[in-house]
């Protein structure tokens, strides 16, 4: 898809509105690390894989944010950010930039304030926000069933098929799991809502899809209470 | 005409040098925060080795007391790679810990949705080591991007101050302490480390093999000062790792054109948007090996790189594309030239591409390996046993 640019793109939105997520982009105590400003060389495009293959550019997400262009950085943050592949081959940058990690920046400006193109790009990761959120583990040997990697043949049927027999013919101990990765002690995982809790991790939850936040609040407010810990997370 | 004082290339000589290094030893840091009693740091034990850092910093690289930071990628989807890593410890007696008071470092989902933030990712981290550190072990980083992301962990604790204090009250809170190890080390260094006494331990000639290589690149571009460089491997001008290992097993490792491409991982990409992931994959990295070097098989040191490179040769095989070629890490490698079992610890039926004529190559009787391994899931099946255990994988 190529990359809309115009200035009327997003006219419905007031400048200062694209200013205040600006600012909050800019307020990060990492944005000074990781921005000196750029030279243009498109090194980072080079190295850049999604670049390859999107109508997109590390260097225009630089350039940008170093001249503090609100208006195409209010575009970028909601059409272009998302494309990225969190690689950092671009961290090769002859102006010691992180095109990357300003993108990381902006995607959690994005999610702070969730921005429908946020939520869009997330579709369909709910349940690996369930997984990670609810067990500290991205993925899950039971995952691995055909209709979610569809595309990986019919090597995953007959992982699906074999799967108990094989998660038990692991010699690891704490491999003999399906729903984790591993074994996960009780105490880890209330150890893990206590850090989300803490840190305001499930607000960011809340702003991406209420839905799942209420079910994440279910599950962990109901084992933090059995661990006798008394938190909400309204 | 003007005559520019330019060296011959011949001529020039390219010395990794810590005296001239861009960037500071922030090893030097952690210790004088430590004696300012901001945080603890976590000694590699003895014995360790010593090895080269791309500015020529010397790393320790711990052998045992090592705490086995496992990977969600790995156990889940590719088990036989960390399981290599367990046998290869075994094999040599080392004293390791494969613990259960782990969390992933949820940096897959931070990178793919930024759905969490910079002190919930230093706190997951923090109390992962202080876990490590109340055993009385050192960490050992299974994951590619674990080991990248908690270098930057390391990084912003050192340069953040107001971080250090709001992760050093979630600690308290906790009931643990602010402990950073003073090196982060990924399982592939310890490989790398121990290549030597791997190489004694080989039974399976692997000198008709050709390997490419794949870094990962949360291991050499993330903090990139911290990846293991060496002037025996591409003259130090690119990391040598993995490749100093398969070297040292007598396997010829081939160059392509896109070796500092990345895998097309993506994070978000290989859960929600695949296309990209496949289509890079199969293109910039498999294609491109295949064409440029003919290899028999690619060696990776990352869940994401082994599972993407690996799994999107499907595709490649339906549009045509030249596919074909088997993935590994670097940690199978090393127990297969071993004399591992390839389906008991290796467990090789959970990668996809064909890997058959790879081990055939290598005088493996495929179908014998198979059918043991097959006798012990009949015993599983029939309840003869629980659980196919160590002893039985070693037979």
């Amino acid at each position: 898809m190529v990359l809309d640019l115009s200035i009327n793109k997003y006219s419905d939105v007031t400048y200062e509105e694209k200013e205040r997520l600006f600012e909050e982009a800019k307020a990060d105590d990492r944005w000074e690390h990781i921005l000196y400003g750029c030279y243009e060389c498109g090194i980072c495009v080079a190295a850049c894989p999604s670049a390859r293959f999107y109508d997109f550019s590390p260097r225009l997400i630089a350039q940008a944010v170093a001249r503090e262009d609100v208006d195409l950085v209010y575009t970028l943050m909601n059409d272009s950010i998302w494309d990225c592949s969190q690689c950092f081959s671009c961290d090769r940058c002859p102006r010691q930039n992180s095109p990357g990690q300003i993108i990381t920046v902006l995607r959690e400006v994005a999610v702070r304030n969730g921005l429908q193109t946020a939520k869009q790009a997330l579709e369909g990761y709910g349940r690996i926000i369930y997984k990670i959120m609810s067990t500290g583990s991205q993925v899950s040997p039971d995952m691995l069933q055909p209709d979610a990697f569809p595309d990986w043949g019919k090597h995953v049927y007959e992982i699906a098929e074999n799967l108990d027999i094989w998660r038990r013919a692991l010699p690891p101990e704490t491999l003999h799991t399906t729903e984790t990765s591993w074994k996960v002690d009780d105490k880890t995982i209330i150890e893990l809502y206590l850090i989300w809790h803490m840190t305001g991790v499930m607000d960011l939850i809340e702003g991406i899809d209420e839905g799942l936040f209420m079910i994440l609040v279910d599950v962990m407010e109901e084992r933090l209470e059995e661990a006798g810990y008394d938190v909400t997370f309204d | 005409m003007i005559h520019l004082p330019v060296s011959k290339a011949s001529e020039r000589i390219f010395k990794i040098d810590p005296d001239t290094a861009p960037t500071h030893d922030i090893r030097e840091e952690l210790f004088q925060l430590e004696k300012e009693g901001e945080l603890e740091v976590i000694r590699v034990p003895e014995p360790y080795m010593e090895v080269k850092t791309k500015f020529g910093r010397i790393k320790k690289i711990p052998l045992e007391k090592t705490w086995h930071h496992k990977s969600c990628g790995q156990c889940g989807h590719i088990p036989g790679y960390s399981t290599s890593i367990f046998w290869l410890n075994r094999q040599f007696g080392l004293d390791y810990y494969d613990p259960t008071d782990q969390t992933s470092c949820t940096a897959w989902n931070y990178y793919a949705s930024a759905t969490s933030n910079p002190e919930a990712q230093a706190a997951v981290a923090i109390r992962n080591f202080a876990a490590a550190h109340e055993v009385g072990y050192f960490p050992l980083i299974h994951c590619g991007t674990s080991f990248g992301h908690y270098k930057e962990v390391r990084h912003a604790l050192v340069h953040q101050p107001e971080l250090r204090r709001k992760v050093r009250d979630i600690m308290k809170r906790l009931g643990k302490k602010l402990v950073v190890p003073e090196e982060v080390v990924h399982y592939s260094e310890w490989v790398y480390a121990m290549r030597d006494r791997i190489a004694e331990r080989q039974v399976i000639d692997m000198s008709n093999i050709t390997a490419t290589v794949h870094p990962a690149c949360h291991y050499h571009k993330l903090i990139e000062e911290d990846a293991i460089y060496s002037e025996e491997i591409y003259g130090a001008q690119r990391t040598a790792i993995i490749t100093g290992v398969l070297e040292k097993l007598g396997i010829n490792v081939a160059d392509y054109s896109t070796w500092f491409d990345c895998c097309g991982f993506g994070f978000r990409h290989i859960l929600v948007s695949r296309d990209f992931s496949r289509s890079f994959s199969v293109q910039r990295k498999i294609e491109v090996m295949i064409e440029e070097a003919n290899p028999d098989v690619t060696v990776t040191h990352d869940t994401g790189c082994v599972t993407t490179l690996d799994q999107s040769q499907v595709a490649g095989q339906a549009h045509n594309k030249k596919v074909g070629l088997p993935v590994m890490s670097d940690s199978q490698m090393a127990a297969l030239a071993m004399g591992a079992h390839p389906y008991k610890v290796l467990q090789l039926h959970w990668h996809n591409t064909n890997n058959k004529p790879f081990m055939e190559k290598l005088g493996i009787d495929v179908k014998k390996k198979w059918a043991e391994f097959e006798v012990e899931c009949d015993q599983l099946k029939s309840g003869k046993k629980e659980f196919m255990s160590w002893e039985d994988a070693e037979n």
